[in-house]
């Protein structure tokens, strides 16, 4: 895994890389992952003008605390290397791969990034990477693209290219995804990456949208693709701790801590010893309820 | 002389015209005097007439002040007609008083004005063609722009004296009792025409709907009118207001309409019994949505809604949770439904609404307003007038006057394309930033420092950064760029008043 901290990535917002405006605001949702496409967003004839675009709003723009990703064309376009390039020297944090097919694509990506960094002066080994698994192909092999390099920081399901490969397409109960959603994310977990669940594009169907999130926030996914801002809000509500789970984590965090004034290696809350699971737990609930806003600065629960 | 907002008032026009510079939003306790119109006294019998030409050779002289309202808006006959009679009969010299001038008048000012028909204008704003026009100096002498509240200030104070008043209706009966709400071409509240009709020496009503005697309610009284002329329409209904009012979809106005709310709520003026006046813009309305959910949450009603008034408002009335509405202007169909349908929806005039020289306004009752910006500088100082090439492009409309409420909040985004809203210095000042209290954007809010009670209340409110006007101003800056200085010749194009009557900023003409 290529970051020691976990950081949340409930939210990953596609802006167009060739619409300035977008471009420009995408920092105001506060959605914790921005991907800048460069790939299906952009037609042939703007490809150029896109990278020019991203790349200067990358070094001018202030995208606050956000992780910056931007979705590069595949490896088999004329596009690949300069899009590579540029966005290393854009300083981008993440790349994303569409079409990851095996882990020698991500090993070709990395081994591209390497020189890249190498060329703009880039420290080696700073830029990220992570992969779409967008076929029958990839979502076989998702476990070994996932643990294919310390660069890796998730893989993400894409669901329209693969329910065509599929041969079927989106259904509302999700049923032709139960599939490749499970590859993902144990292969995302096995590995210790991020797991982002595929967009919902009906901006319509609000409830749709909630009753997906939910159900991939049960699954264990960290996030969800996202094609509009007005979704962040919803997804992060799904993500929302309840009060209980964060009176709770609080109780686990102040274990640990009693634990640590102690000097004793063994924690316990109520008599009981709290597992290393349980404390994990804890720190995510707390470090959604922090993100949700839900905390007031002594870290006190907010009565809504 | 420079006023107290730091504008550069010209000496010999403030000396021509008797002005005095701004120096305070406060209006004081002064004792005024208003004046009274002429009356050519008759019993009312033959008010009808069919022809517009004999009523404008009738009532129209050289050097004359006349005057129309706006609330047909885009979708206005009338002024069209009546002018193309005043020009054809070669009149000369007038001064055009309208409440507001729309982009449908626009061919037609300026036809009169070429014609030396029209010599001298006073309105609350223009756009377009007309103020591309008057900007680059088609008008000799300034066009005096004044909010709706001071119009009817100055109409009352006799600062605009209208001779013929011209104001269409959707329905009279002959002797001239009229209203706003029934008809084809219906607008609702008459609000800023009560002014005209009430003081006015000669008021000519123009209906496509006769109505048979007596005609109630009667929002213009056949006391005021002199005559009543018939055609076959007064306006277009599609253009006077939009059919169904839509929420904007787009995520930076509703992410600024969120945060709108979010200052509101958490200000001390949210509570049962507030009172409250938004906008008819995309974000405004959404600001009224999110306003609903919210007074629904914490079980608060408002006392009353003021101002241009849309469906969503109506809506919350009839829902119950706004007691009243005061209605000065409607802006869509179901506001202008809702009024004639809904007896706590009150038509007001504009000195009800909004005059300061009044026994108490409905502007100084008012709790939390809503207002825009084409540019608001460091100083919280707003300019609704002018463009970013220094062309005149807006109105004061209600402006100045709802600025004066408890909580004057200032919805915009930081920038506009490739045009910065927050800016070192706004191109005209409007409304003086003493009268604001705080700014949203997309990006976080700005609370003016004179209000350290709203600092207080607000500066920690989850997902709404609060920062300084000036680091806003700078963040804009670097997302746009610093523009060239506009350049303006020496030539005065446009005086604003306050809405005292005060000169608060002049607008000169561009240099091309």
């Amino acid at each position: 895994m290529a970051e020691t901290e976990e950081r949340l990535r409930r939210t990953m917002m596609f802006v167009p890389g060739n619409n300035p405006a977008m471009v420009k605001d995408a920092g105001i949702y506060g959605a914790d992952s921005i991907m800048f496409d460069l790939e299906d967003a952009v037609s042939m004839t703007e490809k150029d003008a896109a990278r020019v675009l991203v790349y200067e709003s990358l070094k001018t723009q202030d995208y606050g605390d956000a992780e910056l990703v931007v979705r590069v064309n595949g490896q088999d376009t004329e596009y690949y290397h300069n899009d590579v390039i540029a966005m290393v020297k854009a300083g981008i944090d993440v790349i994303r791969l569409p079409k990851v097919e095996s882990a020698d694509m991500i090993k070709t990506l990395v081994k591209d990034v390497e020189a890249a960094e190498k060329q703009v002066g880039r420290e080696v080994g700073s830029t990220h990477v992570m992969a779409a698994i967008e076929s029958a192909k990839g979502v076989l092999n998702v476990a070994e693209i996932a643990a294919a390099s310390n660069r890796m920081i998730g893989v993400a399901l894409s669901a329209e290219d693969y329910t065509t490969d599929m041969k079927t397409h989106r259904y509302p109960d999700g049923a032709e995804l139960e599939f490749s959603r499970n590859m993902v994310l144990h292969a995302a977990r096995a590995a210790g990456i991020a797991a982002f669940d595929t967009v919902f594009t009906n901006m319509d169907d609000t409830d749709g949208f909630y009753r997906e999130t939910r159900y991939i926030h049960q699954l264990g996914f960290d996030g969800k693709s996202l094609v509009n801002p007005r979704q962040i809000a919803m997804v992060n509500d799904v993500y929302q701790p309840t009060e209980k789970e964060i009176e709770n984590a609080k109780n686990v965090i102040n274990a640990i801590e009693e634990a640590k004034v102690k000097g004793s290696g063994v924690i316990s809350m109520n008599g009981q010893m709290v597992d290393r699971p349980v404390v994990l737990r804890a720190q995510r609930v707390m470090m959604l309820a922090k993100a949700s806003n839900l905390l007031d600065e002594e870290g006190n629960y907010i009565e809504k | 002389m420079k006023n107290s907002v730091n504008r550069e008032i010209p000496d010999d026009l403030m000396k021509k015209y008797d002005y005095e510079g701004f120096k305070t939003t406060e209006i004081g306790n002064p004792e005024i005097q208003r004046v009274a119109p002429k009356v050519h006294v008759s019993t009312g019998d033959n008010k009808v007439v069919d022809s517009i030409k004999d009523v404008v050779k009738e009532t129209v002289k050289d050097g004359m002040t006349i005057s129309f309202h706006h609330h047909f808006r885009n979708g206005d006959f009338v002024f069209n007609e009546v002018m193309r009679e005043v020009i054809d009969l070669g009149i000369k010299d007038l001064t055009l008083a309208p409440s507001s001038l729309t982009g449908v008048m626009n061919d037609m000012v300026i036809e009169a004005i070429k014609a030396g028909t029209i010599t001298n204008i006073t309105s609350s704003g223009m756009r377009g063609s007309l103020g591309d026009f008057v900007s680059h100096g088609g008008l000799k002498k300034p066009v005096i722009f004044r909010s709706h509240g001071n119009r009817a200030r100055a109409i009352e104070h006799g600062d605009i004296k209208i001779d013929v008043a011209f104001l269409g209706v959707p329905n009279a009966d002959k002797l001239g009792n009229a209203n706003g709400m029934e008809g084809d071409a219906v607008f609702g509240s008459l609000g800023y025409a009560l002014m005209d009709a009430q003081y006015a020496d000669k008021v000519v009503l123009l209906t496509d709907n006769i109505k048979s005697y007596p005609n109630t309610p009667a929002s213009i009284k056949q006391t005021q009118v002199d005559y009543v002329v018939k055609v076959d329409k007064v306006g277009d209904p599609d253009k006077i207001g939009s059919g169904a009012t839509r929420f904007t979809k787009d995520p930076k106005e509703l992410k600024i309409a969120s945060t709108v709310n979010d200052v509101i709520v958490n200000s001390p003026y949210f509570k049962d019994g507030f009172s409250f006046q938004t906008g008819s813009g995309g974000a405004a309305l959404a600001v009224t949505r999110y306003l609903r959910q919210a007074m629904i949450d914490n079980k608060i009603k408002a006392s009353f809604a003021l101002g241009g008034i849309t469906k969503p408002t109506t809506d919350l009335l009839k829902e119950g949770l706004i007691d009243r509405i005061m209605d000065v202007q409607d802006f869509d169909k179901g506001a202008a439904e809702s009024m004639h349908t809904n007896p706590k929806q009150q038509e007001i005039d504009a000195s009800w609404y909004a005059d300061p020289d009044n026994k108490g306004a409905m502007v100084d009752q008012l709790d939390v307003v809503i207002l825009s910006a084409l540019e608001i500088d460091t100083k919280f100082n707003v300019n609704v007038m002018s463009g970013s090439d220094g062309v005149i492009r807006g109105a004061i409309g209600g402006h100045q006057d709802a600025a004066t409420g408890k909580l004057t909040i200032i919805s915009a985004p930081l920038v506009r394309g490739r045009i910065a809203t927050i800016v070192p210095d706004v191109t005209t000042v409007v409304t003086p930033g003493d009268s604001v209290d705080v700014l949203v954007t997309e990006y976080g809010i700005a609370i003016n420092p004179k209000r350290q009670d709203l600092v207080k209340a607000l500066s920690s409110l989850p997902g709404v950064p609060v920062y300084h006007i000036e680091d806003l101003q700078k963040m804009a800056e670097a997302k746009v760029g610093k523009p060239k200085p506009l350049e303006f010749t020496d030539r005065t194009v446009a005086l604003i008043e306050y809405r005292d009557g005060s000169l608060i900023d002049a607008i000169r003409e561009v240099k091309d």
